[in-house]
Parts: C-alpha cells; structure tokens; sequence
C-alpha cells in the first residue's frame, strides 16, 4: 500500500506539472493544446541534455548538482521555446489555438523522438537517475524515521527527490501569485477579457507570451519528471497520453493548482492502479487489467459531466480559446 | 510635442482585411507560397540532418510516392482512409463543436465490425454479414460520438476533452475484448480476409478509394446545398442568431454528431472490413488527430480536403522512403507535417490582415 501511495505521487507530480503550466497559460486565454508535444519535448531535451553531460565526465564522477541542474534547465528551456512557438503563432499571428496546438504536438513528439534517438545510449541517462530521485531532505533522515519506528511517515512524506518538492513549490507559487498579487490579477484580467485588461493598460500581448512561455516550461519540467523520476530514466513513448490527461486535469481541478496537487495524485493512482493492485493482492486477468486502464479516462469523463452539470460557478476564463486584436469590435 | 514612450508610435500598423475584397488568386497564392515555404523549410531541414542534397531529398520523397503502382496504391489508400476521417470531423468543426474523439469514434466502429467477423463470420452469407458489419460499425460510431454531443447540448460539456477522453476509453476496450476473446491469450486477432469487402478491379485498394470519393461528394452537396448544412454554418457562426431564427441548437449538434458518427462507422468498417480484416488498438494510428488538421487546412470544404489528405500522406510516405533511402529517422515525418501545418497555419495570417509599415512615423510622433 506504502509503495502504492508513493509511485502515485511521484507519477501525480508530472500531472501537477503540466497542469499548472496549463493553468497558467490558460489564465492569460490561451487554450494550448500542445502540452502533449511540448512535455515530449521537454522531456527528451532533459535527457539529451543529460547524456552529453554524462559522456564528458568520467563514469561516477559527475557532479550531483550539475547533472540535476543541467537536465532541468534543458527541460524548461525547450519547453518555453516550445511555448513562444505557439504564442508566435496565436498571439502575433492570432491563429487558431486548437489547430496550432495541435500542430505543436505533432511537431513536439516529432522532435523528441528525434533527440532521444540521438541520445541513443538510453543507459547513460538512466545512470543519472539516482540524483533526482535521491531524497532532498537527505538519506539520513528518512533512516532516522525508520529507526524510530516511523519508517511508514519517512516513506510517505519525506523519501522524494526533487521533482515531488519543486512540483509541490511551483504549485503553490502559482495559486499565490494568481490570488495574491498584482501581476496575478493582471494575468487573470487577461485571460477573462483582454479587451478590457488593454483599456486599463496592460499589455495584454507582454502578459500572454510571457504567461505561455513560463507557462510551457514548467510543462517540460513535467515531462523530464516523468522521466527521470517516475519511469528511473526509461524512455517510454507514452508521455504524450501523460500530456493529454494534464490538460484534462486542469479542468477536473477548476483552474486551481492548490486542488490540482490532490487532483494529480488521484490521476496518479488511477493511472498506476492497473498495474500496481496485483501487487496488493488484487486478483486480477489480463482482460481486467485493460478495463482498470481505463480509469483515469472514465473517472475524468465523469468528473467533467458532473461539474458542467453542477457547477456554473467554476468556469473558465471567459477569453479562453480567442485571439485578442486591438481593432476589433 | 516630445516624443516620449507614451506617444510610441509603432513600426507596423495591422488592420483588419474585409474578406470580400480579397481575390480568388490571392488566396489561392498565399496558400500555395505557404506550403512551398514550408516543403523547403522541411526539405532544408532534412538535408542539414543528413547532409544530403535537398534534391535528392526530394526526388526520394516522390520516389517513396509514386515510385511504383505499388506505391502508387498505397499512398491513394492512405489518402483515402485520410480523407474519411477528416469528413467525419468535418461537420462537427464547422459548428465550432471542437471534436478530437474521431480516433476512437473510428474505433469502436472497427471493433463492432471485427467482432460482426468473428461471431457471425461463419454463421451468415456473406453479402447479409457484410451489411450486419456495416450496420454493426455505423451504429457502434454513431452511439460513440452522439454521447458527447448530447451532454454539450445539454449541459454544456467540454467536448474537446470529453472527446478525447472516449479515444482512450474506445482503445482499452479493444484492449480489453481482444483479451477476452482470443482464446489464445496472445491478444491479436487473426487476419479473416474471408469475410472482408469483394477485391474489385484486380485491386485490394479500389473499392476503398472509390467509396471515399462518392463520400466526398455526399458530403460536399449535404454540407454546401442542404438545409441541414446550412443550420450547420449558422450554429458555427453563431449560436444566438440560430436560436434567433428558430434553429433547435440543441437537435443541431446531436444531429450533426450522428452524422460525424456515420461517417466514423463507414470509415471503421473499411479499415476493418477492406483492408486490415483484423483489429489491434492501433488500428486507426492517429488518424484522428491528424484528420482536425487535414480538414481546418482546406477549410472544411470536402474537395480540398482531398488535397491537404494527399500533402500529409505525401510527407510521411516520403520521410519513410527518406528513412530508406538515407537513414534518416523517420521520425522525422512528425517533424516535417508539424513544419508545413504550422507555416499553412500562420499564412492565414496575411488573409486576415494587413500590414502597414508607417512611413509617416517621425511627424507623427
């Protein structure tokens, strides 16, 4: 059950990450399809990244701090060239959102399968896995909490590497930045009605690109999480269903990062409960296990039926989708 | 009065173009420019990736095409198979229903056919069983796509979401009945080509191409000439004005989704039925998605879309062949169509504004 928990937080912290980089980029209006292709990108910068790193230092020698730092700033830059792609195209051009997401993702996953396969020696990067999931807080501690017999609270709260705490950090970053500050209501004035935001003077342009681009990196971040954390630095080229379910994420979370941190342990444990019941005890035929696959699926139909039936309070950002010109009436 | 950064006078002034005055040629020379710089941008690409000659890149990418009758047939099956799915997701676009479910509505139509092969292969003759699969297919993708459209009508759901959410809810449950019902555990079911479509003119890939075109063309009347089409248009256009005007929205969008559905349920049936007489969960591929770009790039007029189906079924048949010809990752397809799509995208651009370069801007300011 422990082991359960934990695999799905440390999966529901990819969730939360591309969620939160759809929320904020849908706070500003845009609806960006991309994130598919955009954590694929991400994702396969991190480890490109990685395996260069790693083949210019003696094997064991590398740098803890280098190997973790290097990899996630890749991640976070491909992501936001990735995300100024997409407002080139949606903010100046003022293109289709849907249409130019979705030509992003398949340009993202196209791209992605193209670094990974040059980043071919796929052992190189899985060597660097124990310096992201190695635990931030430091091995002693959670051997402390073993050896006073609260062994179960070390595994739960405190045995994560990075990716779990920094997920954790920009979530609650960003719910404070939405709700506490002034660049936050400027953003959410942009993304509800950017004519008016632009009559008050705020630069709905600046607002959009920048909101996207931090936006999309923070989604890259995403996909190396799944990477390197999740997966202990196996390539799978899944991580664009991974993608698909955050953008759904964000709307089974109401726009809120805070709710999204339990939302995606939930899509977390639902996506892992296929596999990981049989490990409990669970009996289980293969067929059942295609039908438990389905859950996250089922569960986030469901969740988006009952909140458009209930809810009329929780709606999106009413600019949502719509290409913003000045000189329209 | 000095210039101070208030009074910023920008460089370029961009206003909007009224789409009357814009002639069929300009148009037409935009597109055409955009999908030229885009094929160059991608052929340029390719030739930095593998260090060869950007001809040559060409040639190999026609080559890969038309290179043979063999070839020849393949690329007009995978146009054809294309070119249905992007008319199913056809009409739901036009009424601004954002539907990127078409991979599993295509889907569970395939299934339904499969299973029709199965249990009822042995059982029926074969021009009733055929038509029970056709049937079995259309309403399985109908079902498929109505679920959506009702809870949109009703209750204003998502449908991108939801949509996309029933593509994985629709390839578990291949998943799920290929597990349960081949006997064998090994989850792949058995080519029955004895009960597929009769092979006509010496070609597997015939009668296919030649069901797809009179699709088009039913497509293109029912959307262009009938009244159902034209409550199509209004409900895209506006939803108020069609309430206005006493257009049932609500009947509009399920109808309309059942319509997509049909289309769905045909298109399952000849991937299932004439082609593959088989079903994996990869059965349509992403066609799907692929289908929303082909069928906003002719700007859902069914003719066009003949064309835009061919020039992404011409990209990653000729990045395969590049994958042959020169080792280049063919991966690299994924690349290219998202290249070209993005420069189609962004040529829109020029049709919609204008650009003014301010001369004037010193006096101005």
């Amino acid at each position: 059950m422990l082991t359960f928990l934990v695999s799905a937080i440390r999966l529901g912290m990819t969730f939360l990450l591309g969620s939160t980089g759809e929320t904020i980029t849908e706070k500003s209006g845009h609806l960006n399809l991309g994130v598919p292709g955009i954590m694929c990108v991400g994702a396969s910068c991190g480890c490109f990244v990685e395996a260069v790193y790693l083949s210019t230092v003696p094997v064991r020698q590398e740098i803890p701090l280098l190997a973790v730092l290097l990899p996630i700033l890749a991640a976070l830059i491909g992501g936001a060239l990735m995300g100024l792609l997409f407002s080139f195209f949606t903010v100046t051009l003022r293109a289709n959102q849907n249409v130019t997401g979705l030509a992003i993702t398949t340009l993202g996953i196209g791209i992605s399968n193209y670094i990974i396969d040059k980043a071919d020696d796929y052992g190189r990067f899985a060597r660097a896995t124990k310096h992201f999931t190695a635990p931030l807080v430091g091995e002693e501690v959670v051997e402390w909490f073993e050896e006073i017999g609260l062994g179960w609270f070390g595994e739960l709260f405190l045995s994560y590497g990075i990716f779990v705490w920094l997920a954790l950090a920009i979530a609650i970053g960003t719910s404070l930045v939405f709700n506490r500050t002034r660049v936050g209501l400027h953003l959410r004035a942009v993304g509800e009605n950017p004519a008016t935001a632009d009559a008050a003077g705020i630069n709905v342009t600046r607002y959009r690109y920048v909101a996207t681009c931090i936006g999309c990196a923070i989604v890259g971040l995403g996909g190396l999480s799944f990477i390197m954390d999740y997966l202990n630095g196996q390539w799978e080229y899944c991580v664009d269903t991974i993608g698909w379910l955050a953008v759904a994420l964000v709307i089974f979370t109401l726009w809120r990062p805070i709710l999204a941190i339990f939302g995606s342990i939930v899509f977390g444990a639902l996506y892992i409960a296929s596999s990981r019941l049989t490990t409990l005890g669970v009996e289980m035929t293969l067929a059942d296990k295609e039908l438990f696959r389905m859950l996250p699926f089922a569960v986030t139909i469901l969740v988006l039926v009952v909140t458009s039936i209930f809810s009329k309070k929780n709606q999106p950002p009413a600019g949502l989708g719509l290409p913003y010109f000045r000189e329209e009436r | 009065m000095m210039p101070t950064k208030k009074n910023h006078i920008p460089l370029f002034h961009l206003t909007k173009r009224d789409p009357a005055t814009l002639t069929w040629q300009y148009r037409l020379g935009v597109r055409i420019a955009a999908v030229v710089g885009g094929l160059l941008m991608a052929g340029l690409l390719m030739t930095i990736l593998s260090g060869e000659n950007i001809l040559d890149v060409y040639a190999s990418m026609v080559d890969g095409v038309f290179g043979t009758s063999h070839r020849v047939w393949t690329s007009l099956q995978s146009v054809a198979m294309l070119l249905c799915v992007s008319l199913a997701v056809t009409p739901a676009f036009k009424m601004k229903f954002w539907n990127i479910g078409a991979e599993g509505q295509v889907l569970v139509g395939g299934l339904a056919c499969a299973a029709c092969m199965m249990f009822l292969g042995s059982e029926l003759p074969l021009p009733l069983l055929l038509v029970v699969m056709a049937l079995a297919s259309i309403l399985a993708s109908v079902i498929w796509a109505v679920i959506p459209a009702v809870f949109k009508a009703f209750w204003n759901t998502n449908e991108t979401l939801f949509t996309l959410m029933m593509n994985y809810v629709a390839t578990q449950l291949v998943a799920y009945f290929l597990k349960v019902y081949i006997k064998d555990g090994s989850g792949v079911m058995p080519v029955m080509k004895q009960y597929g479509l009769p092979v006509i003119g010496g070609n597997d890939y015939l009668l296919n191409v030649l069901i797809t075109i009179a699709l088009t063309v039913v497509l293109y009347i029912y959307l262009k000439y009938s009244k159902q089409g034209y409550e199509i248009s209004v409900v895209g256009e506006s939803e108020n004005t069609a309430r206005y005007i006493g257009i049932n929205v609500k009947k509009v969008i399920i109808r309309t989704l059942a319509v997509s559905g049909i289309i769905c349920g045909i298109t399952g049936f000849l991937l299932v039925g004439a082609t593959s007489h088989t079903i994996s969960t990869t059965t349509v591929g992403g066609r799907g998605f692929t289908a929303i770009l082909v069928s906003w790039l002719a700007k859902f007029n069914p003719l066009v879309m003949a064309l835009t189906a061919f020039l992404v079924v011409f990209l990653e048949t000729g990045a395969g062949q590049l994958n042959t010809d020169f080792g280049i990752p063919s991966e690299v397809s994924d690349i290219m169509t998202g290249i070209i799509l993005l420069s189609i995208i962004g040529c829109e651009f020029f049709l919609q504004y204008r650009i003014a370069v301010r001369k004037n801007r010193k006096e101005e300011a």
